[in-house]
């Protein structure tokens, strides 16, 4: 049976990807239809979630469970529209002169649920808790660019040493970090990047009320936050998280609806058939199974859009199978020998959109289809001319590592077939029990074959899909890749005095990245989801998560 | 009798330290970080995962490490997840709802499979035995995913006449199907093998005396034939006990039933030492009491079998 992992990939920002969980609401809950038109502003919508695997604090929720909690019950300086485009919550303004030195002003007005002003304190304490590395959470490389890092979070001078103490951090908070009055702080980024505040939409810097930090146990259990939803009751473990409007709400998402309920499944097929019985109103998650059928089956109620996930599989640049002077011709034409229209229609049902360049449609500016042309073009004839040139493949066979666990092997097989015949040379797909068994020796830098890659946007904006998986020594650069250009490039654009300027050169980056080919851009993962009958204005942002605030109720 | 009991009981410490030990080192030898499945696809920060290592002892030779298991285990503190949550607290969550599908499913059991099993080996050779026959070897040879996925879509969502999967606190007449699917197996074998003993047993010595004593053929067939048939039913009972228990991973999925099977799985998948050894280890113990009590249960079905 399926255990679905969230669209084939893993949630770098966002979202690990969240397994399990489980049971449902109770029956006070079910999705009935009352028959008015008119949305009903008191009724609450149920939706599909996970257990979330953490306690619910914004520097320690990284998966697609504690995710969606969140974004019920905290709101962040920005957030993102349905198109992606951030706006201003807490934030009155975000503004910098050279890049790197950041003032931000709150708007008053904004409170906690609990009565308590959200103030810069409440931001520059979260984010300092988030940092520390004794507070150990999972999020705490967000805070990296800010200045001061290194002291709250330093590296292990030793790290293949495990018996020698831990190096202790040498300060308590960010040096980057300064409040000025209760509505002004100021950032300071180790080094400039005129990218930054659009990021201050993640989980990671939601604010936190000041009683949070003294017992962050209980907090995570109870979280109270300054969000459109606060908690209705306890967070019922592996069944549900309740919430209901937050009446002193400030944000400009006021809810249209009286609550949102998250039921955990632990399947996307029994959710799936929840929601064709009426007992699920909204679902983010269409399981596998269901691709072929879901569109006839929910007709206009269904939801199938591209969403900020670029799906890839890389090559272990450290390996010396993969180096030397034609490596990279040999890897354009594998690139070209791939069909990606086929694949994503006969594999996928068209939850899929072929590749045209690193990033995803979502991105704007940004994306530009013309960025891989030819290379992420099925050309057959064109493929085989340029193995031949480039001297073929060594050992004429490659592999493909995908782990099992997440329905891979249907894409790999056929990407693998469409390799073999294009190409003739033998491809096949390697199996690893599951994620974490994947993981390993890619972390180690032990691969000696092609393997999946992916990567969920943490915030909508094309150098993300770059700098952290493709510039030399960032945490997600699973191929080792090492371009002085590409990095050079990227600076340029993190420098850059207008955005117009900063796309051209993260693009020219991207450019460099399909003549090196380090990875094969394969296909952006849509969100794919749909509602009940109960349920109105259903949309879901670039990030594949329903806008809740907005679905009103019959 | 008291001495046989605590006999068995003391007999159950060595089984929980091996049982303990065996699946802590397995779980150890499954490939994977688990600080690296908490951080999902990209790397964990290093400072953090050397943290999340020190505070669960990951560095530690594994004897060292299951030696910090047992002691907590002794003090009734079975360790946290390695994301933050006391697996006492997980495992009081999950059994309750556990053993409530395995009742529901042993209930369905005993009230489906005994009754029908008397009755077609009363009938040996009619048509009431060859339709049972037939219909249990029907059900023995659909998985229990499918039987699970056909009843969910067509009760739950075509018929509309109950919720496809299990609500809120899983209330009991929602449980009714996960149980009976979860059940389904086991119904055809109680109903196998019943069948099998009374139909042998109706020709026995005592059975005829009893009925040429006079007695009502009720009294025979409940008293006399019925609880002498009884001894290797209630034997695969017991033992199905603890397999309901255990094995009801495909059915909890399938209806969204939070309980123990679903929580091992995940905690597998994530390398969740500390909560797999401590579920497993109490569905051990689990499965050794049950075998006490079916051991004891013999005593009280056939007077000559004495403990002593």
């Amino acid at each position: 049976m399926q255990f679905s992992r969230k669209p084939a990939t893993v949630f770098a920002a966002g979202l690990v990807v969240a397994l399990g969980a489980t049971a449902c609401g109770g029956s006070d809950n079910k999705a009935t239809d009352n028959g008015g038109s008119k949305g009903n502003a008191s009724a609450i919508v149920v939706a599909n979630s996970s257990e979330p695997q953490n306690a619910l604090l914004p520097a320690n929720t990284n998966e697609t469970g504690g995710g969606r909690a969140m974004q019920l019950l905290f709101r962040g300086l920005i957030d993102y529209d349905a198109s992606g485009k951030p706006r201003n919550q807490v934030a009155e303004s975000i503004s910098s002169t050279d890049g790197q030195n950041f003032t931000v002003k709150l708007k008053s007005g904004w409170t906690f649920s609990n009565g308590e002003k959200v103030t810069s304190k409440s931001f520059v304490d979260a984010w300092n808790f988030g940092a520390l590395v004794t507070n150990k959470q999972l999020n705490s490389f967000f805070f990296e660019p800010i200045e001061g890092y290194t002291a709250v979070n330093p590296a292990d001078p030793t790290p293949d040493n495990t018996d020698d103490p831990l190096p202790k951090p040498t300060a308590k908070v960010l040096s980057g970090l300064k409040v000025v009055d209760d509505t002004t702080f100021t950032i300071k980024l180790a080094k400039a990047q005129a990218s930054f505040p659009l990021r201050l939409g993640y989980t990671a810097f939601y604010p936190l009320p000041s009683g949070a930090i003294a017992d962050p146990k209980k907090f995570g259990e109870a979280p109270i936050g300054n969000g459109p939803y606060v908690m209705d009751g306890a967070w019922a473990h592996k069944v549900a998280i309740k919430t209901k409007k937050n009446p002193t709400y400030a944000g400009v998402d006021k809810p249209v609806n009286g609550g949102v309920t998250l039921k955990f499944y632990q399947s996307a097929d029994s959710a799936y058939n929840e929601l064709l019985s009426n007992n699920l109103d909204v679902i983010d998650l269409i399981p596998d199974s269901q691709f072929k059928s879901f569109q006839n089956d929910l007709g206009a109620r269904a939801i199938n859009q591209p969403a900020g996930v670029f799906q890839s599989f890389s090559f272990p640049l450290y390996n010396k199978k993969f180096q030397g002077a034609n490596a990279a011709k040999v890897r354009q034409a594998i690139s070209m020998a791939i069909d990606r229209d086929l694949i994503t229609k006969q594999i996928f049902n068209g939850t899929r959109t072929p590749a045209k360049d690193f990033s995803s449609p979502v991105i704007n500016p940004g994306y530009d289809t013309t960025i891989c042309g030819e290379f992420c073009t099925f050309q057959p004839d064109k493929a085989k001319k340029l193995l031949a040139e480039a001297g073929g493949l060594p050992g004429n066979k490659m592999t493909i590592s995908y782990n099992s666990d997440g329905s891979h092997k249907g894409w790999v097989d056929a990407v693998c077939n469409s390799i073999k015949n294009t190409l003739a040379i033998d491809c096949q797909g390697k199996a690893y029990a599951d994620f974490k068994s994947l993981r390993d020796p890619i972390t180690n830098k032990k691969m000696d074959s092609a393997f999946r890659t992916g990567w969920q946007m943490d915030y909508p904006s094309l150098d993300n899909f770059l700098g952290p998986i493709y510039a030399k020594g960032a945490g997600s650069n699973d191929s080792l890749y090492d371009n002085p250009a590409f990095d050079a490039l990227l600076k340029k654009g993190d420098t850059a005095a207008s955005t117009t300027d900063a796309i051209a050169a993260y693009q020219d980056a991207e450019r460099l990245l399909v003549k090196d080919m380090p990875a094969v851009p394969l296909w952006y993962s849509n969100s794919t989801g749909g509602h009940a009958t109960t349920v109105e204005n259903v949309k879901f942002d670039v990030f594949g998560v329903p806008l809740y605030t907005q679905i009103t109720k019959k | 009798m008291g001495r046989y009991v605590i006999r068995r009981l003391l007999q159950m410490i060595p089984v929980f330290l091996g049982s303990t030990f065996l699946i802590f080192v397995m779980i150890h030898l499954t490939p994977g970080d688990p600080i690296q499945a908490l951080s999902g696809n990209r790397p964990p920060d290093p400072g953090v995962a050397a943290q999340l290592r020190e505070q669960y002892h990951l560095n530690d030779p594994i004897l060292v490490q299951y030696w910090y298991y047992l002691k907590g285990v002794l003090t009734l503190d079975f360790g946290t997840s390695y994301s933050g949550q006391r697996v006492l607290d997980i495992m009081a969550r999950a059994f309750p709802v556990t053993i409530k599908l395995a009742l529901v499913a042993f209930a369905i059991e005993f009230a489906i499979g005994l009754p029908l099993g008397l009755i077609a080996g009363l009938r040996r050779g009619k048509l009431f035995d060859a339709t049972t026959l037939i219909s249990t070897l029907v059900i023995i040879s659909i998985p229990v995913f499918v039987l699970g996925f056909v009843l969910q879509f067509v009760i739950g969502v075509k018929l509309g006449w109950i919720r496809p999967t299990v609500g809120e606190g899983a209330p009991l007449k929602e449980l009714l199907l996960p149980g009976f699917v979860l059940g389904s197996l086991s119904v055809a074998y109680v109903l196998r093998l019943t069948r099998t003993t009374v139909a042998e047993n109706v020709r026995a010595d005592y059975v005829r005396t009893a009925t040429a004593k006079g007695l009502a053929r009720k009294r025979v067939v409940t008293v006399h034939l019925l609880r002498n048939s009884l001894i290797p039913v209630v034997t695969f009972l017991g033992a199905d006990l603890g397999a309901l228990m255990g094995g009801a991973i495909v059915t909890e999925a399938i209806f969204n039933v939070p309980g123990v099977g679903n929580t091992i799985f995940q905690a597998i998948k994530f390398g969740e030492v500390p909560t797999v050894v401590s579920f497993v280890t109490v569905l051990v113990m689990v499965y050794l009491l049950a075998n006490l009590l079916v051991d004891l249960l013999y005593a009280v079905l056939d007077p000559r079998i004495r403990y002593e």
